[in-house]
C-alpha cells in the first residue's frame, strides 16, 4: 500500500506518517557533470529509507542535498511540506536533521561525551556572560543536555568511554560514537551514510540493532545509505535505487530485488 | 596513591563538571592560589617583581588568549604582538582622556577595544585557514604598528613617540607610575590573571568551547552539527582579542610604565607569544601558564647560572643563553610535541596508578 498520502503499515505492523522530506526533480551538476538527473522521491515519517547503488551512483551527493552542502540546481527540497530555500548546513541542522559520515568526521581532539555533547549545540543558547561566570542558564543548560547525551551514551552502549579521547578509539566504536553525536541532537530526520562499511559481521549486527532500535523507541525518521545488501533488504522499509545519477528502482526490499534495472546495474548487462 | 579518583562518587553532573574533578588536585589549586594570594606579597622585592612574577603574570594572560584562539578554535594568529599594542594605547588614551576613572575599569575597557579590533581582523578566517591567515593576522601586526607609529593622536602628540603612564591608584595604593609598590603592581597582575583563567576555563569547558573545538578538529562537521562558523570563529578572535589586549594594557602600564611600540609590540612578541602557548600546549590553560613560565623563568635562570654562579662574563652568557634556550626548545619539542601540559597529562596518569601499576 505504498502510495496513500497518510501512510502505509509495514510487514513487521510499525505504522509509517506521512511525508517528512520530499525531493522533488532534483538535479545537481557540477561542471558539466551531472550527478544527479532530476531524481524524485520522499521519506516518511517513521521509516527506514535506504538509498542504494554502484559506486559513483550519486547517493552520497543526494545525501549532501539533503543535508545542505550541495544545491541542487533544479527542483525543490520540501521539508515538513515547505519548500527549504538554499540554506547553509548549519541552518539544516537546526531545522532537525543530523548526519554521519562515510569517512567518520567526529572531532578527535575532544572526549567522547563532549563530542556527544556538541550534538545538542543547536540547542544550547546561553550568553557569552553567563558562560564565563559559569552560572545560571549556562550550567543549567550544562547539565540538562548532559542528561539527555547520558540517555544516549546509555543506549548505544558506550558508557564506558565517555571520557576517553576519540583520537584513542577503534574504528568500530567510533562509528559508535558518531552515531551518538548525531542521536543527541534528538533528530527528526537521521541521515546515515554507510553506517557499516569496514565493519566486520558482528559491528555490523551491533550497528544493525541500533539503528532499528534508534527507530523503534524513538520514532526517528532514518535515511542511510549502504553497500551490504543483505543489511538493506533486512533494516529498510522502502529502497531507491540510484545508477549514474538517476533514479532506476523506487519500492519496498521485495519490489526492488525483483526489478530488472536494478538487477542489471549490480549484475552488469551486456550492451550491444 | 594519594591520586586518584577512586572513593571520590560523584552523584550530580554539577559535580562531575567540575574543573578538578579529583579532590587532590583540587587542594593542590587552593593551595597554589593561597600562596600567590597571601604569601608571596609580603616577601616580594623589585627584582622578583620585575624579572619574574609580572612577566610571567602578564604572558600568561596572553597565552591563554592566544591559546583559545589557536589551541581551542584551530585559528593561527601571528598578530598578538599588534593586539597587546592596541591594548596598550587603548589604556594609555583612556587613562589621560579620563583621568578620574578607576585604572582596573580602563584595562578592562581596552580589553573590549582590542575585542572590537580583532574581531575586524578576524573577518578573513571566516575564508581562509591555516598559514594563508598566519599571513593575514601578520598583516595586522605590522599594519597596528605602523599605525601607533605614524598616528601622533594616538601618543598624545608626544616629542619622543613614545606613551608613558602617569600615576594611577586602587583603592589609594599606586598601581602605575614610579611610586608603585612591587607588591601592588603584583596584586594587580595576579587578580588579572586569576580572574582571566578562571574565565577562559569556563568558556572552554561550555558550549562556547565546544563550538571552537569542533571548528578546529573538523569544521565541515562542526557546520553539519549546528555550529555556525561565523559567530564561533568571530567569538573565539574577539574573547582571545580581550585577554590579549588586557594584557598589552598591563604589560604597558603596570609592568614597563613606557613603551614605544614597535621595541614592545614588535614581530617578536608575536612569536614569543605564539612559542610559549606551543611549548606549554596548545589547547590548555595549564599549559598557557607552563609555557609562559618556562619562556620567562628559563632564560633568568641561565643568566642567574652562568653569569651569578660561574662568573662568565655576561655578554658570553647572553649568547649561550639564546643557544640554550633555542636547543631546549627543540629537546622539548622532539620529546613531547603536544607541549608541557602534555607531560603533565601523562604525569597524572601515571600518578593515579602510583604505586601499583596494574
Amino acid at each position: 500500500m505504498l502510495d496513500t498520502e497518510q501512510g502505509y503499515v509495514t510487514a513487521d505492523g510499525r505504522t509509517i506518517g506521512g511525508v517528512v522530506m520530499d525531493m522533488r526533480n532534483i538535479t545537481l551538476r557540477f561542471g558539466g557533470v551531472e550527478a544527479i538527473k532530476n531524481i524524485s522521491f520522499d521519506i516518511r515519517e517513521g521509516e527506514i529509507r535506504a538509498i542504494i547503488g554502484p559506486n559513483g551512483a550519486g547517493k552520497s551527493s543526494m545525501l549532501n542535498v539533503i543535508s545542505g552542502f550541495y544545491v541542487p540546481q533544479e527542483g525543490e527540497v520540501w521539508f515538513r511540506g515547505e519548500p527549504r530555500k538554499p540554506m547553509k548546513p548549519f541552518e539544516v541542522a537546526r531545522q532537525g536533521i543530523a548526519r554521519t559520515f562515510q569517512n567518520i568526521a567526529l572531532f578527535e581532539g575532544m572526549t567522547v561525551l563532549d563530542n556527544v555533547m556538541t550534538g545538542r549545540l543547536t540547542q544550547m543558547k546561553s550568553g557569552l556572560l553567563s558562560q564565563a561566570i559559569w552560572r545560571g542558564a549556562a550550567e543549567r543548560e550544562e547539565v540538562e543536555n548532559r542528561e539527555i547525551c547520558e540517555k544516549v551514551i546509555d543506549f548505544l552502549e558506550i558508557q564506558h568511554i565517555r571520557k576517553t579521547p576519540v583520537a584513542r578509539l577503534p574504528y568500530g566504536l567510533k562509528k559508535r560514537v558518531e552515531l551518538a553525536r548525531a542521536l543527541a541532537s534528538e533528530p527528526k530526520l537521521l541521515l546515515l551514510d554507510e553506517p557499516m562499511a569496514g565493519m566486520n559481521v558482528e559491528e555490523k549486527e551491533d550497528m544493525s540493532r541500533f539503528i532499528l532500535s534508534v527507530n523503534d523507541e524513538f520514532g526517528t525518521t532514518i535515511a542511510l545509505i549502504e553497500h551490504d545488501m543483505g543489511v538493506v533488504m533486512d533494516l529498510s522499509d522502502r529502497v531507491v535505487v540510484m545508477d549514474y545519477g538517476k533514479k532506476i528502482g523506487d519500492g519496498t526490499p521485495d519490489e526492488v530485488r525483483n526489478n530488472q534495472d536494478v538487477i542489471d546495474a549490480y549484475l552488469g548487462v551486456s550492451h550491444d | 596513591m594519594f591520586y586518584r579518583e577512586a572513593g571520590d562518587f560523584k552523584t550530580s553532573y554539577q559535580d562531575d563538571n567540575q574543573t578538578f574533578p579529583i579532590k587532590f588536585d583540587r587542594y593542590r589549586y587552593y593551595l597554589v592560589l593561597f600562596v600567590a594570594f597571601a604569601v608571596i606579597p609580603f616577601m616580594i622585592n623589585d627584582y622578583w617583581a620585575n624579572a619574574i612574577f609580572l612577566p610571567f603574570l602578564i604572558y600568561a594572560i596572553a597565552a591563554i588568549g592566544l591559546n583559545i584562539l589557536v589551541g581551542y578554535c584551530g585559528q593561527v594568529s601571528l598578530g598578538s604582538g599588534g593586539f597587546m599594542a592596541v591594548g596598550a594605547y587603548a589604556v594609555y588614551k583612556l587613562m589621560t582622556s579620563f583621568p578620574e576613572v578607576n585604572i582596573l575599569i580602563h584595562v578592562v575597557l581596552a580589553g573590549g577595544i582590542t575585542a572590537i579590533v580583532g574581531v575586524l581582523f578576524g573577518l578573513p578566517s571566516l575564508r581562509i585557514k591555516g598559514f594563508y591567515l598566519a599571513v593575514a593576522t601578520l598583516a595586522a601586526q605590522f599594519f597596528l604598528v605602523w599605525l601607533f607609529n605614524r598616528v601622533p593622536w594616538f601618543y598624545n602628540y608626544s616629542a619622543s613617540g613614545q606613551i608613558s603612564a602617569p600615576e594611577r591608584t586602587v583603592f589609594g595604593i599606586p598601581v602605575t607610575g614610579a611610586n608603585t609598590d612591587s607588591w601592588a603592581s603584583y596584586m594587580v597582575c595576579l587578580v588579572f590573571v586569576t580572574i582571566c583563567a578562571i574565565i577562559a576555563r569556563n568558556l572552554t569547558r561550555g558550549s562556547m568551547g565546544r563550538r571552537w573545538m569542533a571548528i578546529r578538529d573538523m569544521d565541515i562537521a562542526a557546520e553539519i552539527i549546528g555550529v555556525n562558523p561565523l559567530t564561533a570563529k568571530l567569538s573565539a578572535f574577539a574573547v582571545s582579542s580581550f585577554f590579549i589586549g588586557i594584557a598589552g594594557a598591563l604589560f604597558f602600564s603596570v609592568y614597563l610604565g613606557a613603551v614605544e611600540v614597535g621595541e614592545a609590540f614588535g614581530i617578536n612578541k608575536s612569536f614569543l607569544v605564539l612559542f610559549m602557548i606551543i611549548i606549554g600546549g596548545l589547547g590548555s590553560i595549564f599549559g598557557s601558564f607552563a609555557g609562559a613560565a618556562f619562556l620567562v623563568l628559563l632564560p633568568v635562570f641561565l643568566k642567574n647560572v652562568l653569569v651569578g654562579t660561574l662568573g662568565w662574563p655576561t655578554d658570553l652568557a647572553a649568547h649561550l643563553e639564546f643557544m640554550i634556550v633555542g636547543g631546549l626548545i627543540i629537546v622539548f619539542l622532539i620529546a613531547e610535541p603536544h607541549g608541557l601540559a602534555q607531560l603533565w597529562r601523562v604525569t597524572k596518569e601515571k600518578l593515579r596508578l602510583w604505586p601499583f601499576p596494574y
